[in-house]
C-alpha cells in the first residue's frame, strides 16, 4: 500500500509538548494499532490512535516537531492501521497508562464502556500540566492519578496507585506507556501478567514485518507486526525493561 | 522423502532455502527463528566498519509486485555485531555474515574482525553513497574486493551482484577471478516511487532497491547467464516466494536461493517451500543436482 494522503482537520494542545490531530477520515483502527505517518520531506513515524479518527503525539524529535509545525488544512501521508490491537476481555477491565501512552487506552475504554463492559483506570503523569484526558477517563469509570512530582492525585510513579487497587477484580488489565513505568507494573504484578496486555515501542522503520529493526529478544517477536499489543507474560522473560534497539540496531538503555 | 541438504559455496545446508540479507537479520534472535522455521542457512543483515542509522522514512513503499526499500545500511558496526552472530548460532545453521565498505582494505578489516561461517560482500546496495554497487557495478572493484577478503578469511566467501549493471556476467567473473566461492545474484533492482498528490518522492531516500515477485524472471535471467559462464557455483535470490520459484531458480542454474520479500507472510515460507519442493522431487523422481542447470542443458 503506498502511503494515502490525508488532510489534518483540527489540532487540538492537550498539554505543553502533546497535540492531538484529527484526520479527515476514519481509519478504523484497533485501539493500540499503529500508523506510519509521513511528514513529507522529513521522516515517517509510528503514532498511536487515540480514537478512530486521531492520533495524539507527544514531541520527542525531528520528526515530530515538524509534524507539531502543520496546523489544520496540512496534509501527511499514511500507511495503516498496522499491528495487533487490544482485544477486549471479560466484564471488568483495569486501563493502567503512563504520560501520552494514556491515548489508546482513552480509545480503548470508550469502545468497552460502548460494550458494556465496566471501566476503572490508574493514570500516572510527570506534574498536573502534563495531564492529559482526566474527563475522557472520568466519564469512563473511577479513575486514580498519580503524578511524579506530587502535584495532583496520588505522589509516586503509576505502579504507587496499585496499592488503592484488588487487580484480582479486573478480568483483563491494560497498559501503555514508557518503558520504565510498564516494567515498573508488569514486574509488580507478575501474577496477573497472562491478563496483562501491553501495548510497547520498538524502533520501526519498515512497519511490515521484514527488516528486523524491531525484534524483541530472545524470541525475536516482530513487534510491529505481531505487537504493538503483546501479553505480559512473554514481556517478563523478555529484553523489555533492561535493554532496546536504536536506529543502529545496537543495543540502548530503556528509557521512562 | 528426498533429500534437500546440498554443499554448495563452501557450506554444508541441510536444504537449499536461504534467509536472504537485509531481512529480519538484524537481531541473533530473529535470525535463529528463521532457522528453527527452516531455513536452511542465514545471512545477516550488512554491517559495515561504523554505527549508521540508515536513511529517514518511508524506507519502503509496496508497489504492485513487490516492494521499493531504501533502508540506507543501518547496522552497529561490526564491532557490535558478533554477539548477535553468536546468538544466531544457536539455530545450528550455517551464519552467513553479509559485509560492506568502501575499499577492499574495509572490507578485508570486517572480515577479520568477525566470525561467521561465511562472508557474503555486499557489493550491490543500490541507494547507498559510496557503498554497494557504486563499487560493486565496477568489475576491477569487485576483484580487488573479493581477494582482499579472501586473503584475510578463512571461510567461504560469496560475492553479492547488483543487476544494476549492462553485463552482470563481467562482474561474475571479475568475482570469480578474485577467488570467490559462490556468486550470489541478485541484489535488488533501483527504482523509485513519487507521491502524486504532492510530487515528493515518497522514499526518504529518493532511490530505493525493487524486490518481490517483479524482479524474479530479471534474477532468473541473470542466474541463468552468470551459471553458464562460471565455474563456481551461482546461488539465486531475487523475487523468490514460492516453491515453484525455487525449482524454476535452481533449473536456471541456482545451487542455493536465498528469500526475502516473501518473508512479509512471514516465518512460515521456509516450510512450506521446503516441503513442497520436496514434493516437487519426489514426483519427478529427481535430485537437486539433476535439476540444477536443467535449462541450460535443455538448449544445448
Amino acid at each position: 500500500m503506498r502511503p494515502i494522503n490525508c488532510i489534518i482537520e483540527e489540532v487540538r494542545s492537550e498539554a505543553p509538548l502533546i497535540r492531538t490531530f484529527r484526520l479527515d477520515r476514519n481509519l478504523d483502527p484497533a485501539p493500540g494499532q499503529y500508523v506510519m505517518v509521513w511528514i513529507r520531506g522529513v521522516d515517517e513515524i509510528p503514532m498511536s490512535f487515540s480514537g478512530p479518527d486521531t492520533i495524539t503525539v507527544q514531541s520527542v524529535g525531528e520528526a515530530s516537531a515538524a509534524l507539531f509545525g502543520l496546523g489544520a488544512g496540512s496534509s501527511v501521508g499514511l500507511r495503516g492501521p498496522l499491528g495487533s490491537g487490544f482485544i477486549l476481555r471479560g466484564k471488568r477491565i483495569l486501563l493502567i497508562g503512563g504520560g501520552v501512552g494514556t491515548a489508546p487506552l482513552a480509545f480503548l475504554g470508550e469502545q468497552a464502556k460502548a460494550a458494556g463492559i465496566e471501566v476503572a483506570s490508574l493514570l500516572g503523569f510527570r506534574c498536573k500540566e502534563d495531564l492529559i484526558f482526566q474527563e475522557r477517563f472520568e466519564a469512563l469509570g473511577d479513575t486514580i492519578i498519580t503524578t511524579d512530582d506530587g502535584s495532583l492525585g496520588i505522589h509516586g510513579r503509576a505502579a504507587a496507585g496499585l496499592d488503592e487497587l484488588n487487580l484480582f477484580d479486573y478480568d483483563q488489565i491494560y497498559l501503555c506507556g514508557p518503558e520504565m513505568m510498564m516494567w515498573d507494573i508488569i514486574s509488580r504484578t507478575q501474577e496477573h501478567a497472562k491478563k496483562t496486555q501491553a501495548c510497547i515501542n520498538r524502533y520501526f522503520k519498515c512497519a511490515a514485518g521484514i527488516c528486523g529493526s524491531c525484534c524483541l529478544d530472545p524470541e525475536g517477536v516482530r513487534v510491529c507486526v505481531e505487537g504493538p499489543v503483546l501479553m505480559a507474560d512473554r514481556l517478563l522473560e523478555s529484553e523489555f525493561g533492561r535493554y532496546r534497539r536504536g536506529p543502529t540496531g545496537g543495543k540502548g538503555p530503556c528509557r521512562g | 522423502m528426498p533429500s534437500l541438504s546440498i554443499h554448495a559455496g563452501g557450506l554444508q545446508l541441510n536444504n537449499p532455502i536461504l534467509l536472504a540479507a537485509g531481512i529480519l537479520g538484524t537481531t541473533g534472535a530473529s535470525l535463529c527463528r528463521a532457522a528453527r522455521a527452516g531455513a536452511g542457512g542465514v545471512v545477516t543483515k550488512s554491517v559495515g566498519s561504523l554505527p549508521r542509522e540508515g536513511h529517514p522514512g518511508p524506507t519502503i513503499v509496496h508497489v504492485d509486485g513487490g516492494l521499493l526499500n531504501a533502508m540506507g545500511l543501518p547496522n552497529p558496526s561490526y564491532k557490535d555485531f558478533q554477539d548477535e552472530i553468536d546468538t544466531a548460532r544457536a539455530g545450528k545453521v550455517p551464519v552467513i555474515a553479509s559485509i560492506f565498505g568502501s575499499s577492499a582494505e574495509e572490507f578485508a578489516k570486517i572480515a577479520r574482525g568477525l566470525k561467521a561461517d561465511a562472508f557474503e560482500l555486499n557489493l550491490s546496495c543500490p541507494h547507498a553513497e559510496n557503498y554497494g554497487s557504486e563499487l560493486g557495478r565496477y568489475p576491477d572493484l569487485v576483484e580487488s574486493v573479493t581477494g582482499a577478503v579472501k586473503a584475510a578469511a578463512d571461510v567461504p566467501v560469496w560475492v553479492k551482484l547488483t543487476p544494476n549493471t549492462a553485463d552482470i556476467i563481467e562482474l561474475g567473473l571479475a568475482a570469480q577471478r578474485g577467488g570467490a566461492d559462490a556468486i550470489v545474484a541478485i541484489n535488488t533492482l533501483k527504482a523509485m516511487a513519487i507521491d502524486i498528490e504532492t510530487g515528493y518522492p515518497i522514499l526518504g531516500n529518493c532511490f530505493g532497491g525493487l524486490s518481490g515477485p517483479a524482479i524474479k524472471p530479471v534474477a532468473v535471467r541473470c542466474v541463468y547467464e552468470l551459471a553458464s559462464r562460471l565455474e563456481i557455483p551461482v546461488i539465486g535470490v531475487g523475487g523468490v516466494s514460492t516453491w515453484e520459484d525455487v525449482v524454476e531458480m535452481i533449473m536456471a542454474g541456482a545451487s542455493a536461493v536465498q528469500v526475502g520479500t516473501a518473508l512479509l507472510r512471514g516465518y512460515g515460507v521456509f516450510e512450506e517451500i521446503t516441503v513442497g519442493l520436496s514434493r516437487y522431487l519426489e514426483r519427478k523422481s529427481l535430485t537437486l543436482e539433476e535439476l540444477c542447470g536443467l535449462a541450460g542443458r535443455r538448449r544445448s
